[in-house]
């Protein structure tokens, strides 16, 4: 492969053709596929070198017009609703139009975060290890490793009495639960496994709530994840989550950092930095969009996600992000709260240079775009 | 386009002084009144003269020019006492929050001034937002203490929406001025004043512009009567109040009655600003309607900016039903006659046109290649008449102008509402028809979105010879073919067009030479000299493709085999193309279909656009005498199935049935297993949904193995993609299948069950809306009620969804639409911020590109090797 790699980047340079990498990479591949001899690829590269000469962009084409064109007209063909996430059946995503509207808001809070978390070679086939570690992600409590739970009325106690089995089953550690036991319940008596429980005050109700409280004590998990799954994708096992916790998870040890990925943009970008956030918008826009059995070309999200992350940090299209932060005062005032930005342009003594579209549209001049982006200069005789 | 053309390079905002607001002033306001008994204006009145004339017969009594070119001058209300400007009374607020009560200092220390002197300045001359800076200011500049005299401060509140109160004692907008008059310049700049422009005082008023009566015509009814504008209604109570406040004051009424005029005149002077204030209730007409004031004029869609502004109002277009017109070009609009003699393109008169205007002019206003108006070089315009025409055809000489008739091969533009991507506008030429509706060609449909069913659509005509030019090399429907959303063909052919090439193309369709050169003729192609032989239909839709045309595909009905027999394939479904010769294969929805024409596709990019119109204009007619030739209907017929196939359907239905009764019987004794992550209540569900699901599909696979794509044309219209799925077909003969309210069975309605007709809590398929029946067996009152409880979830997710994306593609357009390719090929904004270094990532145009790609290798290397003969 690289050979034949070296060979094209050769004929590349021979032919004097200035091809981004992925052609390059693509033209080989092709090449060892067809087994093609040296004239053939000669032609080859000449035949490719002509055709992206012709599908270049024009200069001054509004290219972000048509990114929002592209991918705002099919939503009008999406749906609605929640489905299941292809494969998984038992976790819910957002999909369709509510997703792509969550992308494009950048919403801080998304309603189905979720994790797909993968291991490293050594792991991803060692079922017994992704099971401890999917058990020391999901959330689990009391209530799930119970033998036998009862209130004493006539005592006024709780006893628990843990299941051994169920305990191992979920690859837990004794100690560990114990110990958050009695740093939640000061006064818990603690028998092996049997755990009993005084309330604070002595009546019903106390106990009744501290019943609850025991049960709903959170004895292992990370932090923001809820339920996991643990699916064999292929030849290898894969989590996925309900919540999202990127950077706690990526400190596990086995966790494959290269592939594990979340579907919350904001925390990829803290923990990853804008440029993989940049990259999840692309994924998670472009996912939608074919889940939905919709073709947009990769170029349009690429745009929008490059200009939600092109100040560094991911804003939102709207008001409250790319359009409110607008430097034409006409530009925001006739998108949304047309007083407001008035208002304040008048005291701070904001000048308005009338570079963009609606501006110029607005005073009544051509607009600084296709056609209009070009002057012609006459010769004075 | 005349004289020399201004650019206007940039807009500068400010407040105004009082005295800037005097100077502009023509004319105090001081009586209420706006007409005296015999219906002139009242001089000092509200429709004072000198605020400028509407009426084009008199003279502005300021600028002497006539009504209509007077663009009106402000008057001005002298206030008794200062009230504060509402769109203002939260900056106040912040400002007298991060001030010093007594000295008028900012409550930052010296350091700190300095150092956000050195952050504005450089943000100014970068033209960066200040709004975060200014937040901050705000923040730190909330202090106990004045830094610079010590004076202890006490926090100041805002009472929505004017009210600035200090400690208990609520601050009058007298008090609020003084203090703001004694703020520096430089500290007035880091509260967000900038004092070239503005000064905090002035955001308290004391003198209101009245503007001119051009802002504020009065309507005069049908019946006589005058109706005066919103605004002039605000601006009477403003002077009502002011002209009582004044006289209480002078009169040294009680403060108690002083202060309570002024808080009325407070009220009106905030309504007239703004009449949806939070905190105010809305001034209001006197039958009870909101009144209109500034913000409201401004605001919004229907406001100034998004419906004047940005969107303007235009001559020279028309609106009309549209229709089909099969024997038009694609990049044809036909045009009714009675729109043709209306809206006119302008044309120069010189010599060498000079006859043909004649004769235009000749015609009149009334026949068609006629005119309505010729302007003069002096700009004056004069209307055709019967009785004037000879004078004018006299007069008329290189320089004029004639607005003649639209006539063939006019250039227009066209477009469909709701315009959601650029091919919803597109150049047409003019075909100028009989009747009244606009007729386009059918395969232009899928891209304006458009059906027959009442569609309505607009025509521009260009006036400019700039704008023609543009059109015909940008806008042409031609150019348009392949969408830049996804790179493939996005005009095409639809319904008829697909199914009567398959017809035409299939195995079984010969014809004499005589029936072949029917069809062609038919098509308007040119017929071949004769053979003698029979006609395959291939042969004759091979005339159409280009000589040199070389593809290999796989046809839309295609099944998808394990294994694929090529050429020898039984549906005939692997498409060959060798040197424009269609040798096996049918056409069909991959043929040249939108959305997915794959011959339509290689002769846009390969021969290019108009090549490309030909072969769609020539392709869909032929297709249209072909299935002329053969014949095409369909009805409920086409859904019949034999008795055994129902027997067959019948059974194996019930068997699933039977198969949910076992799982809720599984479930209802605890044997069910639940799914990791899942209660056992959704495993039931989801067990019950597959299990459903699955006896839908294999009773229509039932069905299905009864249709013949040879002799149902419901089936050849589902399978060849020209409308109809064989999901529809199946509902129609076999079964409905589940419907579902929220992604799952039908849970809703009476407590613990759907219908009384059931037990509480019953779960069985019938129970939870699966209907069993088919279309065409009618179904029963409860699958009906289940049916209707699905649809109408449809419909409502419609109508939400349009609204939706509406907004978020309004979003989209404005967050992205600065956006530009330079000379280097980076994408910029208009701040001149880089976006992306290459567009894409490799400079490539979607829109020009082989489905997102440059090119698709592996056709390219099939198509060299077919050329070098391997």
């Amino acid at each position: 492969m690289q050979e034949t790699i070296e060979k094209v980047t050769k004929v590349v340079k021979k032919k004097r053709a200035k091809f981004p990498e992925s052609y390059i990479h693509d033209i080989a591949l092709a090449a060892e596929r067809h087994d093609l001899d040296d004239d053939e690829l000669d032609e080859l590269v000449r035949r490719v070198k002509r055709a992206y000469e012709r599908a270049k962009v024009e200069k001054g084409e509004a290219v972000g017009t048509v990114a929002a064109q592209s991918v705002g007209e099919p939503g009008t063909q999406m749906t609605m609703r929640t489905f299941h996430y292809a494969g998984v059946a038992e976790l819910n995503v957002t999909l369709g139009l509510p997703r792509l509207i969550e992308i494009v808001d950048a919403r801080k809070k998304i309603s189905t975060p979720t994790m797909a978390i993968y291991f490293e070679d050594e792991f991803k086939n060692d079922e017994e290890f992704v099971r401890t570690i999917a058990n020391k992600i999901g959330k689990s409590n009391v209530n799930d490793i119970l033998q036998d739970f009862h209130v004493n009325f006539a005592e006024m106690n709780v006893v628990a009495e843990l299941d051994e089995t169920k305990i191992k089953d979920k690859r837990l550690d004794f100690t560990d639960i114990i110990n958050r036991v009695e740093k939640t319940f000061k006064k818990a008596q603690i028998d092996n496994n049997i755990l009993s429980f005084v309330p604070s005050k002595s009546n019903i109700r106390e106990l009744r709530l501290l019943a609850d409280k025991v049960r709903d004590l959170q004895i292992s998990g990370v932090k923001n994840i809820g339920k996991v799954v643990i699916r064999k994708e292929e030849d290898e096992w894969v989590i996925h989550t309900e919540g999202s916790n990127l950077g706690a998870v990526l400190k596990m040890e086995g966790v494959d950092k290269v592939r594990t990925t979340t579907n919350d943009i904001h925390e990829v970008e803290k923990v990853l930095g804008i440029e993989a956030a940049r990259n999840a918008i692309i994924h998670e826009a472009q996912r939608t969009m074919d889940e939905q059995g919709l073709t947009v070309d990769v170029r349009h999200i690429m745009l929008v996600a490059d200009m939600m992350t092109a100040d560094g940090s991911v804003k939102s299209i709207g008001r409250h992000g790319i359009s409110g932060e607008k430097a034409s005062v006409l530009a925001r005032a006739s998108f949304e709260e047309t007083g407001k930005h008035l208002l304040r342009a008048s005291i701070r003594g904001e000048i308005d240079h009338l570079t963009g579209i609606i501006e110029n549209i607005i005073i009544g001049q051509p607009i600084p775009l296709g056609t209009g982006s070009v002057g012609v200069v006459m010769k004075h005789k | 386009m005349k004289g020399v053309l201004k650019k206007i390079s940039q807009i500068n905002f400010g407040l105004m002084s009082p005295e800037d607001i005097r100077t502009m002033s023509v004319t105090k306001i001081v009586t209420p009144d706006t007409y005296d008994e015999d219906g002139y204006p009242i001089e000092n009145g509200l429709m004072d003269p000198r605020l400028g004339v509407i009426d084009p017969s008199l003279k502005c009594r300021s600028c002497g020019s006539k009504g209509g070119d007077c663009q009106g001058h402000f008057g001005s209300i002298n206030l008794a006492r200062p009230v504060i400007h509402v769109g203002f009374a939260d900056t106040l607020h912040k400002i007298l929050r991060s001030t010093c009560h007594t000295c008028g200092r900012i409550l930052l220390t010296d350091s700190e001034i300095v150092d956000y002197k050195g952050k504005f300045e450089y943000l100014m001359n970068n033209e960066d937002s200040l709004t975060n800076i200014i937040k901050e200011i705000y923040t730190v500049a909330r202090r106990d203490k004045c830094p610079h005299c010590e004076e202890e401060q006490e926090d100041v509140k805002i009472d929505k929406p004017v009210s600035l109160v200090e400690g208990n004692y609520k601050l009058t907008p007298s008090e609020v001025r003084e203090r703001l008059e004694i703020i520096s310049d430089e500290d007035a700049l880091l509260l967000g004043v900038n004092p070239e422009v503005a000064r905090p005082e002035w955001m308290i008023l004391t003198v209101l512009p009245v503007p001119p009566v051009t802002v504020r015509p009065s309507i005069t009814l049908e019946t006589g009567e005058r109706s005066e504008d919103d605004l002039t209604h605000k601006l009477v109570d403003i002077l009502r109040i002011n002209q009582r406040l004044k006289e209480n004051m002078e009169a040294g009424a009680p403060q108690l009655i002083v202060e309570d005029l002024w808080e009325l005149l407070q009220y009106h002077v905030t309504t007239y600003f703004d009449n949806e204030a939070s905190g105010v209730p809305p001034a209001r007409h006197r039958s009870g309607r909101p009144l209109k004031t500034l913000a409201q004029r401004l605001k919004g869609k229907e406001g100034r900016f998004r419906s004047n502004l940005s969107g303007k109002r235009v001559n020279f277009s028309a609106r009309t039903v549209i229709s089909p017109d099969p024997y038009i070009s694609i990049n044809e609009v036909g045009v009714p006659d009675l729109i043709a003699k209306e809206v006119t393109v302008p044309v120069h008169v010189t010599e060498w046109n000079m006859e043909e205007m004649k004769e235009c002019i000749r015609n009149g206003s009334d026949v068609h290649p006629g005119a309505n108006y010729v302007i003069r070089p002096d700009d004056r315009k004069i209307r055709i008449y019967e009785e004037t025409k000879e004078a004018v055809i006299d007069k008329l000489e290189p320089g004029f102008i004639v607005e003649r008739h639209l006539k063939d091969g006019d250039i227009v533009l066209f477009n469909r509402q709701p315009s959601l991507h650029r091919m919803s506008m597109m150049a047409h030429e003019v075909r100028v028809l009989p009747y009244k509706t606009f007729r386009l060609n059918l395969c232009v449909c899928p891209p304006y979105n458009a059906d027959f069913d009442g569609d309505e659509m607009n025509m521009h005509v260009f006036q400019t010879e700039e704008s023609r030019a543009e059109a015909k090399t940008l806008m042409r429907v031609q150019e348009h073919i392949l969408s830049p959303r996804f790179g493939g063909p996005i005009i095409g052919g639809i319904h008829d067009h697909i199914s009567g090439a398959y017809l035409l193309t299939r195995e079984s369709a010969t014809f004499t030479e005589e029936q072949a050169f029917q069809i062609l003729r038919k098509a308007k192609m040119a017929i071949p000299d004769r053979t003698g032989e029979t006609w395959s239909g291939k042969q004759i839709f091979s005339l159409l493709l280009p000589k040199d045309l070389n593809m290999v595909y796989k046809a839309e009905i295609c099944r998808k085999c394990d294994e694929c027999l090529k050429r020898e394939c039984k549906n005939d479904a692997y498409v060959v193309i060798e040197d424009g010769q269609l040798l096996s294969g049918v056409m069909d929805e991959k043929a040249y279909g939108a959305f997915a024409g794959k011959i339509l596709d290689h002769i846009v990019k390969e021969y290019g656009t108009d090549r490309a119109r030909e072969f769609l204009d020539a392709s869909t007619k032929l297709a249209i005498s072909g299935i002329m030739k053969a014949g095409f209907t369909t009805s409920t017929n086409d859904e019949e199935i034999p008795l055994e196939a129902k027997e067959r359907i019948e059974i194996h239905l019930h068997k699933a049935e039977e198969k949910v009764d076992q799982l809720i019987e599984a479930y209802e004794n605890h044997e069910l297993e639940a799914l990791p992550g899942r209660s056992l209540e959704e495993t039931l569900e989801m067990k019950i949904m597959q299990v459903l699901g699955e006896a839908r599909d294999k009773s229509g696979e039932i069905a299905e193995s009864y249709f013949d794509i040879n002799e149902n044309h419901a089936v050849i219209m589902a399978l060849t993609g020209a409308r109809g799925s064989m999901l529809n077909l199946t509902q129609i003969t076999a079964c409905v299948g589940q419907q579902s309210v929220r992604g799952g069975r039908i849970d809703r309605g009476y407590n613990e069950r759907t219908l009384p007709h059931f037990r509480k809590g019953e779960l069985g398929a019938k129970a939870r809306g699966f209907v069993h029946s088919s279309y065409k067996e009618g179904l029963d009152p409860i699958e009906f009620f289940f049916h209707a409880m699905g649809g109408r979830e449809g419909l409502v997710d419609t109508a939400i969804r349009t609204a939706q994306s509406g907004y978020m593609q309004r979003r989209l357009v404005n967050a992205l639409q600065d956006l530009n390719v330079k000379e280097d090929g980076t994408v910029m904004d208009n701040r001149g911020v880089i976006i992306q270094t290459t567009y894409g990532e490799d400079g490539v145009d979607p829109a020009k590109s082989d489905y997102g790609k440059v090119v698709d290798l592996d056709k390219l290397i099939d198509e060299m090797r077919i050329k070098s003969g391997k």
